[in-house]
This record gives C-alpha cells, sequence and structure tokens, in this order.
C-alpha cells in the first residue's frame, strides 16, 4: 500500500479520530446536535488540522524535545485564533452559527495526538495530508452522528442550513406532527449513537477480518489439496 | 537544536546553559506566535468592527422598523451604568430614535436572571408612546427543543411566535398586575413543560417597560455620548 493510501485508510477508517481512537469528544458532543452544526465545526477542523500539522513539521527541527508539548499547544491555540478571527472578519454569517465552537477546536485532543504521533516525525506535505485526511475522517463521523440525532431530535435534516446558504432550507424527513425526541439532542444522546456507531464499526471490522482469514483457510486448502 | 539526541556525558556546568536555550527557544516561539496573532488582530479589526455595527443595526431592525425614525440610530447613544430594573450588571448602550426630530422610541438591553438555565438577555424598543414595538431574545441556554421558543429563531410556530404576544403592548394593555403568564393568572400565554422560561421573559419585559416609562423623558433629553445617572435632576 502507498504511503498516500495508507495515511487515508488510517485517517477515515483504521485510525479513524473518533470511532478507533475515540478522541476529541468535547466538540463532538456540543456541536453534534445537527448536521449542518456538525459538518460546519468538522471542516473548520480540518482545516486547523491541515495548518498545525503543516506548521508543526516545518518547525520539527527547531523544536527540542523537552519542550514540544508547550510549542505544541502554543502552534496550534494561535492557528485557531488566526481561524477564529478571520471566520469572524470574512465569512460573518458563518460565524455567527460556528463563533462558540471554534475556540473549542483547541481542546480537540485529536488536534494534539496528530501534531504529536504523525507531524513531528514526517515531512510537511505528508503531515498536511494527514491532518486534513484526519479531519475528514472527524467530518464525516460527525456529520453522520449530527444528522441521526437531528433526524431523531426533530425529524428533519439540514436545518440551519439557510443561515450558510441562504434560499435553501432544512428538509423535513419525518411528518410534520411528529413530537420531537429530546434526548437525542441532549448530550445523553450523543453518548448512544456514538456508541452504536462504534460498534457497527467493530462489526464492520470483525466481519471483514473473519471473510479474510476464511478466505485464506480456502486457500491453504486449495494448495495442500492432492 | 536537535530533537532526540540525547545530551553525552554532559558535564553539570552546562545543564544550566541547556536549560537556558531551551527557555530561550521557548520563548522565541511564543514571541512569534503571539507576533502572527497580534498581526491577524490587526488586519481583521476594521472588518469586525464593521460586521459589529451591522449586526447591531439588524438586531435593532428586529424591534424597531427603520421605518419608525430618520435619525443615525448608532450615534444617538448613551451609555446606562449597570441597572437593577433592567437586570444588567453590565455598563450597556441604550439608543435613541427619533423621527423629524420628536422622540420615537428607545432601544435598550435588558436580561432576566431567573431563566431555566440562567440568564436571558433581551433587546427592547419602547415608543414615545409608552407602548413596547417588541422585544427579542438575544441569548439564552434554555433546554433546546423545551424553553428555547422564547427565541423566535428556534420557535416552531413561525407564523405567530410566542415572542411577538408583547408586540405593542405598554403596561396599561394590560394592566400592570396582569403582566404575567396564564398559570399565574396572567394574559401570556406559556407553552406547556417550559413556564418558567417564559414567566421569566414576562417579568423582565414588565420590568424593563415601567423602567423606560418612569425614565423616558431624562434619557431622550441626554446628550448622545454621555453616561446616564439615576437621580440626575
Amino acid at each position: 500500500m502507498s504511503v498516500y493510501r495508507e495515511i487515508a485508510h488510517n485517517g477515515l477508517w483504521k485510525q479513524n479520530a473518533i470511532l478507533a481512537q475515540v478522541l476529541g469528544l468535547c466538540p463532538l458532543l456540543a456541536t453534534s446536535t445537527s448536521m449542518v452544526n456538525a459538518v460546519s465545526l468538522g471542516l473548520a477542523t480540518i482545516l486547523v488540522m491541515a495548518m498545525s500539522n503543516f506548521a508543526v513539521s516545518m518547525l520539527r527541527g527547531f523544536i527540542p524535545h523537552e519542550i514540544r508539548i508547550p510549542v505544541f499547544i502554543l502552534v496550534i491555540a494561535s492557528l485557531v485564533t488566526v481561524v477564529d478571527l478571520l471566520f469572524n472578519a470574512y465569512l460573518h454569517d458563518l460565524y455567527l452559527v460556528l463563533g462558540i465552537f471554534i475556540p473549542l477546536i483547541v481542546t480537540n485532543c485529536i488536534v494534539l495526538a496528530r501534531v504529536e504521533a504523525f507531524a513531528a516525525k514526517h515531512s510537511a506535505g505528508l503531515a498536511a495530508l494527514d491532518g486534513a485526511v484526519m479531519g475528514v475522517g472527524f467530518v464525516w463521523v460527525i456529520g453522520l452522528l449530527g444528522a441521526i440525532r437531528e433526524l431523531i431530535g426533530q425529524g428533519t435534516l439540514l436545518s440551519g442550513i439557510e443561515m450558510i446558504i441562504p434560499g435553501t432550507h432544512a428538509l423535513q424527513i419525518l411528518p410534520e406532527d411528529y413530537p420531537g425526541f429530546l434526548i437525542a439532542i441532549l448530550p445523553p444522546g450523543a453518548f448512544f449513537v456514538l456508541g452504536l456507531m462504534i460498534a457497527a464499526r467493530n462489526w464492520l471490522d470483525h466481519r471483514a477480518n473473519e471473510r479474510a482469514k476464511a478466505r485464506l483457510h480456502a486457500q491453504q486448502r486449495l494448495q495442500t489439496a492432492p | 537544536m536537535s530533537e532526540t539526541t540525547p545530551l553525552p556525558e554532559t558535564p553539570p556546568a552546562s545543564a544550566l546553559r541547556i536549560a537556558l536555550r531551551t527557555a530561550a527557544i521557548l520563548l522565541a516561539f511564543t514571541l512569534v506566535f503571539t507576533a502572527l496573532m497580534a498581526g491577524s488582530y490587526q488586519l481583521t479589526q476594521p472588518v469586525l468592527r464593521a460586521t459589529a455595527a451591522d449586526a447591531k443595526r439588524r438586531l435593532i431592525a428586529e424591534v424597531l422598523p427603520p421605518a419608525d425614525y430618520d435619525n443615525d440610530l448608532l450615534a444617538d447613544a448613551i451609555d446606562l451604568p449597570p441597572t437593577a430594573e433592567l437586570g444588567t450588571t453590565e455598563v450597556t448602550r441604550l439608543y435613541r430614535a427619533r423621527k423629524n426630530g420628536a422622540p420615537a422610541a428607545l432601544v435598550f438591553e435588558a436580561a432576566a436572571p431567573d431563566g431555566y438555565s440562567g440568564r436571558i438577555g433581551l433587546v427592547l424598543a419602547v415608543r414615545a408612546d409608552g407602548r413596547l414595538a417588541a422585544v427579542r431574545v438575544t441569548q439564552h441556554k434554555e433546554t433546546p427543543g423545551l424553553g428555547d421558543y422564547i427565541d423566535p429563531k428556534k420557535d416552531k410556530n413561525k407564523a405567530a411566535p410566542w415572542i411577538a404576544q408583547f408586540d405593542g403592548r405598554s403596561l396599561e394593555d394590560p394592566p400592570a398586575a396582569k403582566w404575567r403568564v396564564k398559570k399565574d393568572g396572567g394574559v401570556f400565554d406559556q407553552r406547556a413543560g417550559a413556564t418558567i422560561s417564559a414567566r421569566a421573559v414576562t417579568h423582565a419585559t414588565a420590568r424593563a417597560l415601567a423602567w423606560a416609562l418612569a425614565h423616558g423623558e431624562q434619557l431622550y433629553r441626554l446628550p448622545a455620548g454621555t453616561a446616564y445617572q439615576e437621580n440626575r435632576p
């Protein structure tokens, strides 16, 4: 497997930030109440992860081992601040939706984890790719989680989209008189849904392993057959 | 500056040097990244100030239609000290809307300290005739899907949002004693399961309205840009 494919596979599935490493639960719980919120935060996270991985990889020759963690945190916090300011100035409508979540990216330990585990040991290009792909892995999980919670909680999808793309509107999936299911919107609902998603991932992995094993056995039997 | 080279048998004297060098590197990083943040702050500041003014104008437009006044509202403002009747704990701004030079409305902030989960921030416009033009919730932490209907953006009833029932009301309509939610014997609706949020907003609105009536004349008279002081002759 080429190094790029491996990075992509790790980020999206095998080492997925949420499903495999179960990192970054704080922003995950706070923002996955609706699909639009979740995906928006995820997109900002991709940006910050790619930038911080790139920056740390560029600077890795100058960072003494003993003080690497404070320096990493400094880099990440500065970049988040800059992204926060730029969002506020140039994408203000989106900022009104995301504003309170952007500082939460600092608390997302997946950013620090990738900087420490990957960017500090690899070249800048690979590090930026790893950050972006890990971010995409975060987005699809948090987006799916947000969609499930929103659907169960309010019976809609994409509510709030009009704040990001004017002229569009939310999709009413369940009947108008759907009473809503509050717990899906509250933090416990996030844990329930996330737990089920992690279980589903483990089940899929387990099934894939079993199949690979069965195939191997079949091949061996063929080879040993007279 | 290599990252993982194990230190060769360092004589104790140089331990201090290493510590100093590490500290200097950390300091250098701090300076560079602080400069980066300060730079982006400087760069974005003019845009931020413009959007903030814009957002304020939009917020005011929600409680008071721009057609109802012809002065530069954002410039015709005075500072209010923290006021118990308004529930404010910081200095807030009060805007005076005028039409053809005559007082039209006061736009100011208030807060309900007794929401279900903490403070509920409000903005109100009170017309010169004592009627409330409108009140809106600016910030709250009420339970999503339950108490957050006080914010019309979250209210499921888009045609007649809950908060719109205050439009055009005054302290004579209904009389002050009836400025309560129906559950408490008043005239204002509440939604099942979340009376506390509705009660907090209703009471805070009544208090703010009474305050504006009591101090209105004085508030219109103060020169723009000054700070209002209670009990000033």
